[in-house]
């Protein structure tokens, strides 16, 4: 199995995790070399999830633009609201082969705390979910739907109490209890196996994208726009389009209050290599090696890391990765709801602004395919307390 | 220069389990811990674990954590961690210290400035908590032109074909074994397998063999060294300091 991405990557973890991350990693080889498992995955993604998601052509606004075409992938569509659901079911099915009795898992904008407490009341599974107190309260609504699955919520005070911090929690839960327990990442970060696993689970997103792109416009996109937090959705989106050279990959860190102002969460662009959570990788840190706080509007966007395969993609200049600041993505949430009459997620929005800078200066024959990875229910109160404080 | 082999050949010729304790720098302020080393080689340790505060403590329970935040609150950083191991060496030629820490400070300065500066402050080792032996070999590279070793850590679920090349290469240096599986921090109870398990451990392994995690108070030393070469006592000293007493092993 593929531990490292070039130099990014690895297994970076306390000894008591490489006995189960061997056992992950065999159980995940045999998984995918089984037909059955696949089988049971596509069937569970089709009739509970209600996949496939459709591609929405945003006629309004690419008019409004004047340029390019935008295309959006509705991942916020599926059921739970976001692509994190594509994963949760995927490490969840894998959990059940293994013979593991619990699941834990982390999440910032609750979206990936939702889908594994989601699956876990699907399999009958107790789940146990770490938030940083911050986005207990930013995501208020997602801490509420994670009770009502039967989830517990631990509220995470430590540290900067955001998502990084819950994943240290997450980390110290598996460690204690590792023999029946399955950490189920949130995201393409953390240790070999679970940057390659959840890419695998989420490449159905890029499959089908391209798929429909070349059913419906007899062509593939030009190109093929995500939000990078951890980099999921955008792992996701990418593997479809991956072997295509003609198919411009772009990746939209969180550029929170500006690079300048050290007010973000651009880990590729405004950060230097490292090692967190498992792996080497770009990160937000100071000088001695400590980890920065994050900051961004959007909690699902707000890690100091990200993905080790991103970072690689950078590097070999595969994939470019741009910075999308609170200001322009509010703009973009806006007009994607008064366009189009969809609401999308906060961090989805990132990727749409990057789209909407782009389609002026394309031809109108030009395709852009953004990943809108969820829906903005849950940032409706954030959206408002942002406008509040931006009017005073 | 050998010190963590004479450190326990020394404490076996006395017919005792080494003792090795675990200071985070910096907490409650770097005085204060050099301070606690001193102490603590007063009252007969004979390695000392120089703890780099970091900000993501992810292997650590509550007591060593608190004490990480409040140590980079007063500003502590691996090069001031350095710096005070550099002034214990002088006042202390024959103890054996250990530098430990996440991963990422260490590479963050430089694998190579690191090494160099590890050598100049007279380290004797490197014990990095989330650098298993799948990843170490990049430091274990730049510590050996040094003469800096580093030490392994051992969990209860590491296979014992493991164990070997865990030590392979390793001079100078000790099994780090973890009692439990968890995260570091006191507990009224060792598990009741330990002893087998470290009798097991010590029949394969070449290096002394050391057992550390929830050993918080003299009786848990005797019993563990009766199946060990030596002894890691941490949470107990730093929960001294954090209660404003001198550190001090009950």
């Amino acid at each position: 199995m593929k531990t490292h991405y070039g130099i990014y990557g690895g297994q970076y973890v306390a000894e008591t995790l490489m006995a189960p991350l061997k056992e992950l990693e065999a159980a995940y080889e045999a998984a995918k070399a089984d037909p059955a498992f696949a089988r049971e995955f596509e069937d569970i993604l089709r009739d509970y999830v209600g996949r496939e998601s459709p591609i929405t052509h945003a006629k309004r606004l690419s008019g409004h633009l004047g340029g390019a075409q935008i295309l959006l992938k509705r991942e916020d569509l599926n059921h739970t609201g976001a692509h994190k659901v594509n994963n949760t079911i995927g490490q969840a099915l894998l959990a059940k082969r293994m013979g593991k009795k619990r699941l834990i898992a982390e999440t910032g904008a609750g979206m990936h705390g939702v889908a594994t407490a989601t699956v876990a009341a699907l399999f009958g599974m107790p789940c146990e979910v770490y938030m940083g107190a911050i986005d207990v309260e930013r995501q208020a609504p997602n801490v509420e739907r994670m009770k009502m699955l039967g989830a517990r919520v631990h509220s995470v005070t430590e540290g900067s109490a955001t998502l990084k911090d819950a994943m240290n929690e997450a980390l110290r839960d598996w460690v204690a209890n590792c023999d029946d327990t399955f950490y189920v990442i949130g995201t393409v970060a953390g240790p070999a196996p679970y940057p390659e696993m959840v890419r695998d689970f989420q490449s159905v997103i890029g499959k089908e994208a391209r798929r429909q792109c070349l059913e419906k416009y007899g062509r593939l996109p030009d190109e093929a726009i995500a939000c990078v937090g951890g980099g999921s959705n955008a792992m996701g989106l990418f593997a479809g389009f991956i072997d295509d050279p003609g198919v411009k990959l772009v990746g939209v860190e969180a550029g929170g209050k500006g690079l300048a102002s050290g007010e973000h969460a651009a880990s590729i662009n405004g950060g230097r290599l490292g090692v967190l959570h498992g792996s080497k990788t770009m990160l937000l840190q100071t000088p001695d090696g400590n980890i920065l706080d994050t900051y961004s509007v959007s909690a699902g966007l707000d890690y100091p890391g990200v993905g080790p395969e991103h970072c690689y993609l950078h590097d070999t200049g595969r994939a470019e990765y741009s910075v999308i600041t609170d200001d322009e993505a509010l703009a973009a949430f806006d007009a994607l709801c008064r366009f189009e009459g969809i609401i999308p997620a906060l961090e989805s929005s990132h990727a749409l602004a990057e789209a909407i800078k782009r389609a002026p200066k394309l031809g109108k024959d030009k395709l852009l395919l953004v990943n809108l990875s969820g829906r903005g229910d849950k940032d409706l109160e954030n959206v408002r307390r942002y406008r509040d404080a931006k009017n005073n | 220069m050998q010190r963590i082999t004479d450190a326990f050949a020394k404490a076996k010729a006395e017919n005792r389990g080494a003792f090795v304790a675990y200071f985070t720098m910096g907490f409650p302020s770097l005085e204060e811990s050099e301070r606690a080393v001193d102490d603590m080689i007063a009252q007969g340790a004979d390695i000392i674990e120089l703890g780099v505060p970091f900000s993501d403590p992810f292997a650590d329970g509550g007591v060593i954590r608190s004490a990480a935040y409040e140590a980079l609150k007063n500003g502590t950083t691996l090069n001031d961690v350095l710096a005070a191991a550099k002034r214990l060496r002088t006042k202390h030629p024959e103890t054996a210290f250990v530098l430990f820490s996440y991963y990422n400070p260490l590479f963050s300065m430089g694998l190579k400035a690191f090494a160099e500066a590890a050598a100049a402050s007279g380290i004797d080792a490197v014990l990095s908590v989330d650098l298993p032996l799948e990843e170490r070999g990049e430091l274990l590279d730049v510590l050996r032109p040094h003469g800096v070793s580093y030490i392994p850590l051992v969990a209860p679920n590491t296979p014992v074909e493991r164990i070997k090349d865990c030590e392979a290469g390793l001079e100078n240096s000790f099994l780090y074994v973890i009692t439990v599986k968890g995260t570091t921090g006191t507990r009224t109870e060792l598990p009741a397998d330990l002893a087998s398990r470290l009798d097991a451990l010590r029949s394969v392994a070449r290096l002394p063999v050391a057992a550390g995690f929830g050993i918080s108070t003299r009786a848990h030393a005797e019993e563990v060294s009766r199946h060990a070469d030596g002894f890691v006592v941490g949470t107990a000293l730093v929960k001294c300091l954090a209660e404003g007493r001198p550190p001090c092993l009950v």
